[in-house]
């Protein structure tokens, strides 16, 4: 059991720089994701990590030392792969056993500690056969035990969900949510799947261009995007961005989009007079059959039946939005639908920065190094 | 209702391609296998029947007499056995330095690797005419002129640049993630090397030895000009040619080819792991 | 259990390995450099001085000989029949090979079988089929074409020398090509030659327009290669010809082994040296490939 710190991790490419000054602390016990799109460092922060790459900067501590000049051999560290690893020339229970076998364990030892990670896979009938013989899914678990069954201090994992079907993938998503759980090891997970991070991490760091662009729980991710790159790449479909203007009027503030208009309500008083971006997830907009006070008109453009709601794509003014409606509302094309936009569930973004704007006026840290 | 003549016309066209390339598939087959088959046959025959005409072109009478008299020819086993050392030992030495420099190429992105490889490949360009002459001046001022030891040197240099590009290939071919994943799991670099990526690439490895032995094992120029009395066997072969017996011709020539093709019967299979890579 | 060891000793071990794959490639890079890079030069300094004083000498003893003009036609006579001809069978080799014809699994395992064969090797088959006595004889008597031997082997008709060692030579090394060029063509998404198809293009159009133009880089490989080993034709001469015909190769050989000349021999050398560069050089110049017509 270890905590994992990185300080100021830098890691450079010729002239690219993959890792930027990344600090973060992972607690011990802690399961932290990161994610991102690919190119943006995660997995080589995981793999600065492991040791098989040597960070340019800063330093990397896990259980309280100073790993950083520490072979991947002397960190007690375990780590699955993307392609799985596993070995093709021993049999299940030999790679299993590897890691233990290089601890220099004894015979019994070795044998017990493969049976049960075996067992938590459910591979311990697979025990005798060798990796070409096992479906890649069988592989990828082989994978996962042979990192368990070290009983390391820190568990890495590349992706390991990324080659797996889209069924399979939600099966393991859920079952190795509830194995890692029950082990409590620290665990760092690297994917670019924002499904697979919101389902799995106590806490989520967003990577873009080799910096942390957030670090928070995936609720908080979610709800407070801490910027547009992850209000834009968290959640499916992607939260909607449009231009707005807000004005003081007597009554309140009222927001000015290029589709209409509507109150803005107490949360966005302090915003008045600015040009500012709004951001809201489909499913924070609400379709009103007819014309209200307050509500915006859009076209239908798209009507994409998902079986638990409809995914309207609509065309208010120069924007397009995606809008979550009822199952039994199928609008034709071109006709009109009105949107209400829900104040507090706005979350409103500096067309400067792409940085969120927090309703107290100021605007929120972008969340570089932390 | 279908017009049955156009029906016939087109699957016939449809065979044509098929059979023409059965055809010439069998003609090529047959000139390459056919004279084989005629020196197998050749240094098979008894001592008399070398000389007859019209030859036999059935395995009757077999006999080992031909193959007897070669061997039996002042120098023909000792040329035989000193051919099997030299490429034993070029086998040896060619691997021993040409393998961890693959490695290196396929696993290590370092300043130079380009150059390494560019020249390797380039040494090939340089025939082995011009090697040879100034080698056999060297060796006589070092010493070790008409020797198998300057003979193995040679060799070495002609097969040093193919084992570094095929094992450079072959090692390429084990995903790196292995030896990772070893490393993560307990292993040093050698470690896991040893354990992980020497296992996976020894059917490759084995592939190019074997090679390298028969590169040896044919090669000629060299070896006649670096020795005089103790010869390899293709250096001896064609030292006696001119006065040569028909005989001896037979048998030289199926002792010097018998090895070569059944080297390629057994590893052809791992030719394309080797060439496929290796000369893109 | 792993102790710590110290930040100190370990950034000293950690930067050592960072050399490792220069240590790797060391004993290679040595090696050739001792038996490959230098012998070179020492040819170069044996063609052009003797005692210490630069000369052409060599040269004009070379060019001088009687032998010479015979060597150098011979060669590139050798060197311009072969390879053309070597080119188009082994690719209807590998076409064959690449076919979907059942079978070709066997095509592949005999086409190869040559592959290791040496060059002495091969002439001595070869002699053994041409000879006056020897099998083609034997066959077309048998079959009833001639009624007499033919001396195939005739250093006086002409030409007649150099076919038998052109086709010893294509017999030996077109496997050689042939797996270049196979290589090559498996390379190739069989979606091109399909889309060729369905757009109206015959069989010998799609050789022509599709599959030739994307094996370019084998065809440019694989001459390069056997126009260099072209130039080093050597024992295969002397076994079917004996010292009826001589080539370049055959001539350094004689001045070294036989002369004790080793400056002439290197002079040859070198003459061999500059010309398979500079046909190679040739080759891979008219067989370049433009940038932009590589989909990488």
């Amino acid at each position: 059991m270890a905590d994992v710190r990185f300080e100021a991790v830098r890691k450079t490419f010729g002239k690219v720089v993959a890792v930027d000054d990344v600090d973060l602390e992972v607690a011990d016990g802690d399961f932290v994701v990161l994610l991102g799109p690919s190119g943006c460092g995660k997995t080589t922060l995981l793999r600065c990590l492991a040791g098989l790459e040597k960070v340019d900067g800063g330093r990397v501590l896990i259980g309280g030392r100073d790993a950083t000049d520490l072979p991947p051999r002397r960190r007690r560290i375990a780590m699955v792969f993307q392609s799985y690893a596993v070995f093709p020339h021993l049999k299940v229970f030999k790679n299993i056993a590897f890691g233990l076998k290089m601890q220099k364990e004894r015979k019994d030892t070795i044998r017990e500690r493969v049976e049960s990670a075996a067992r938590l896979l459910h591979i311990e009938d697979l025990l005798d056969r060798y990796p070409s013989q096992i479906s890649g899914g069988q592989r990828q678990r082989v994978a996962v035990a042979r990192a368990i069954a070290t009983k390391s201090d820190v568990l890495l994992m590349d992706e390991p969900l990324s080659n797996l079907d889209a069924l399979l993938r939600m099966e393991m998503r859920a079952e190795l949510k509830a194995l890692l759980r029950q082990l409590g090891t620290t665990t760092i997970y690297v994917t670019h799947d924002q499904v697979e991070a919101l389902s799995m991490g106590d806490r989520i760091a967003v990577m873009n261009a080799g910096r942390i662009v957030q670090l928070d729980s995936p609720l908080a991710i979610y709800d407070h995007p801490a910027d547009m790159f992850v209000g834009g790449f968290v959640g499916a479909p992607p939260m909607n961005f449009l231009a707005a203007d807000i004005a003081a009027d007597g009554a309140g503030p009222v927001v000015n989009l290029s589709g209409g208009s509507f109150a803005g309500g107490p949360s966005a008083a302090p915003l008045a007079g600015r040009k500012l971006i709004l951001g809201i997830r489909a499913e924070s907009i609400v379709v009103e059959p007819e014309h209200h006070e307050g509500l915006i008109e859009a076209k239908v453009v798209v009507v994409e039946p998902l079986g638990s709601h409809n995914l309207l794509t609509v065309k208010s003014g120069d924007d397009v939005l995606k809008v979550s409606a009822s199952p039994r509302l199928f609008p034709e094309p071109d006709s009109s639908v009105w949107l209400r936009l829900e104040p507090n569930r706005i979350r409103w973004m500096d067309p400067e920065t792409g940085g969120a704007v927090e309703p107290a006026g100021a605007v929120a840290e972008s969340v570089g190094g932390r | 209702m279908r017009d049955r003549a156009p029906h016939l016309l087109r699957s016939l066209a449809g065979w044509l391609p098929k059979a023409l390339v059965y055809v010439v598939g069998i003609v090529v087959s047959l000139w390459v296998l056919g004279p084989l088959y005629v020196i197998t046959l050749a240094a098979f025959s008894s001592e008399q029947d070398v000389y007859d005409y019209p030859k036999q072109l059935l395995p009757k009478d077999l006999s080992t007499g031909t193959m007897r008299f070669f061997l039996d020819f002042p120098g023909m086993t000792d040329a035989l056995w000193r051919s099997v050392i030299v490429a034993a030992a070029t086998l040896a030495i060619s691997l021993a330095i040409g393998t961890p420099a693959g490695y290196a190429l396929a696993r290590f992105a370092f300043r130079g690797a380009d150059t390494v490889r560019l020249s390797v490949v380039a040494t090939r360009a340089f025939p082995i005419v011009i090697l040879s002459i100034p080698l056999a001046v060297i060796f006589i001022r070092w010493g070790i002129d008409d020797s198998i030891q300057g003979v193995a040197i040679a060799h070495t240099a002609l097969a040093l640049p193919f084992v570094v590009l095929t094992t450079a290939s072959v090692f390429a071919g084990v995903p790196a993630e292995l030896e990772e994943a070893a490393m993560t799991l307990g292993c040093s670099r050698a470690s896991a090397f040893v354990r992980v990526a020497l296992p996976l690439a020894l059917p490759g490895l084995a592939a190019s030895a074997i090679f390298v032995f028969i590169i040896s094992w044919n090669e000629v120029f060299a070896a006649s000009l670096l020795t005089l009395q103790n010869r390899t066997l293709p250096a001896a072969v064609l030292s006696t040619l001119e006065g040569a017996p028909l005989n001896f011709r037979f048998a030289g020539g199926f002792f010097l080819l018998a090895p070569s093709v059944l080297v390629i019967l057994v590893i052809r299979r791992y030719l394309f792991t080797m060439w496929g890579r290796v000369v893109r | 259990m792993a102790t710590v060891a110290q930040p100190a000793t370990l950034g000293r071990r950690l930067r050592r390995w960072e050399g490792l794959p220069y240590g790797l490639i060391l004993p290679t890079v040595a090696y050739l450099g001792l038996f490959f890079a230098w012998p070179m030069v020492q040819a170069f300094e044996l063609a052009f001085r003797i005692d210490g004083t630069w000369t052409v000498a060599p040269f004009r003893t070379m060019v001088n000989d009687v032998n010479f003009n015979q060597a150098l036609g011979f060669t590139l006579l050798l060197v311009g029949v072969i390879v053309p001809i070597q080119f188009v069978l082994a690719l209807v080799m590998a076409l064959i090979v690449n076919a979907k014809v059942r079978g070709r699994g066997l095509f592949l395992a005999i086409f190869i079988l040559p592959l290791a064969i040496s060059d002495l090797a091969a002439g001595l088959v070869w002699q053994a089929i041409l000879t006056e006595r020897g099998y083609l004889n034997t066959v077309l008597q048998k079959v009833g074409l001639i009624d007499q031997e033919y001396i195939w082997l005739d250093p006086t008709k002409p030409n007649h020398l150099l076919v038998a060692v052109v086709v010893a030579e294509l017999w030996r090394s077109t496997a050689f090509v042939m797996v270049i060029f196979l290589a090559g063509l498996q390379g190739i998404p069989h979606e091109y030659t399909e889309a060729a198809e369905v757009f109206g293009a015959g069989f010998f159009q799609r050789v022509r327009q599709v599959i030739l133009p994307m094996l370019k880089p084998s065809i440019q490989v694989a001459l390069l290669f056997r126009i260099i080993f072209a130039f080093e034709a050597f024992a295969v001469i002397l076994a079917i010809t004996g010292r009826a015909k001589t080539t370049l190769a055959t001539e350094a050989w004689r001045w070294q082994a036989e002369y004790f000349d080793s400056h002439v021999a290197a002079a040859y050398s070198a003459l061999i040296l500059v010309l398979s560069l500079l046909a190679a050089g040739i080759v891979v110049w008219m067989l370049r490939t433009p940038r932009a017509q590589m989909l990488r």
